[in-house]
């Protein structure tokens, strides 16, 4: 059974918010004492899909969440948006594919990133993305 | 405002990307970068990231960016410094930097470029002699 240990949310509003979303995950994984590409791969993917957020969603939120099951900690990050949303998630989820000028990368490769990944998104109505990455 | 310095030496521009880069600060540094490399003619660009605790495709488009711009300006661009967890993550993320020299580090980035350089000078030479 997964618990939930510790919950807070950022605001993803403007560029300097991407930079302390960063800064929040690596403090969160370095206290779960997730050894350095460890912390590196999260941090990485927060900054991925937090920039999706504020680029993609016009800004929203993340929820960051210390998780802990029967054998070991973890970390999970929720990201909600209320902006377009995404028609086709299966070709967004493509390498190479953007409709921004990006480089089509960020969906798919934290993903990669993480050990659970998660997409939920309405045309119109926004889009969640929710990620965990175990110790 | 808030920018990234730019050295000179000799031939070649060093940079050391030490904080959290964002849009404004990277915009800035292409600007400061290329009117550098056109007043002193610099054939050569070393950026240092060894302080850069992850890359992402943000700032791996702005390298390639840099690197792009820079060989349309003809100067060569090497990337040091990266370290090994940032480099086990920039694979899985899917970014090959593919186009962008690297070096393990600045004197082995140093290397690259004079290389680079005294190639391209042996060739102007030898095409002189026709």
């Amino acid at each position: 059974m997964i618990r939930v240990v510790n919950s807070e949310s950022m605001e993803i509003r403007a560029a300097e918010d991407v930079v302390a979303v960063r800064q929040a995950v690596r403090k969160k994984s370095i206290s779960l004492g997730f050894g350095l590409v460890d912390q590196t791969k999260v941090v990485t993917a927060s900054s991925e899909l937090a920039r999706n957020t504020l680029d993609h969603g016009g800004g929203g939120t993340v929820h960051l969440e210390i998780l802990e099951n029967d054998r070991r900690a973890g970390i999970r990050l929720i990201f909600e948006d209320q902006g377009p949303g995404i028609a086709d998630i299966a070709q967004a989820l493509t390498d190479g594919y953007t409709s921004g000028g990006g480089m089509g990368l960020g969906l798919g490769g934290s993903k990669r990133l993480s050990h659970e990944f998660d997409i939920t998104s309405q045309p119109g109505e926004g889009t969640r993305v929710s990620i965990v990455r175990w110790k | 405002m808030e920018r990234i310095p730019i050295l000179k030496m000799g031939d070649y521009l060093l940079i050391t990307i030490q904080v959290d880069m964002h849009d404004k600060l990277a915009l800035t540094l292409q600007n400061d970068l290329t009117e550098q490399i056109v007043t002193h003619k610099s054939k050569g660009i070393l950026i240092d990231i060894s302080a850069l605790e992850i890359v992402d495709s943000f700032i791996g488009r702005m390298l390639g960016i840099i690197a792009s711009m820079s060989r349309l300006l003809d100067a060569e661009t090497v990337v040091v410094g990266m370290q090994p967890a940032v480099a086990i993550t920039l694979v899985e993320l899917g970014l090959s930097m593919k186009g962008i020299r690297t070096a393990l580090n600045v004197e082995k980035g140093m290397t690259v470029l004079q290389n680079s350089l005294r190639e391209e000078r042996q060739d102007g030479d030898s095409s002189r002699q026709f």
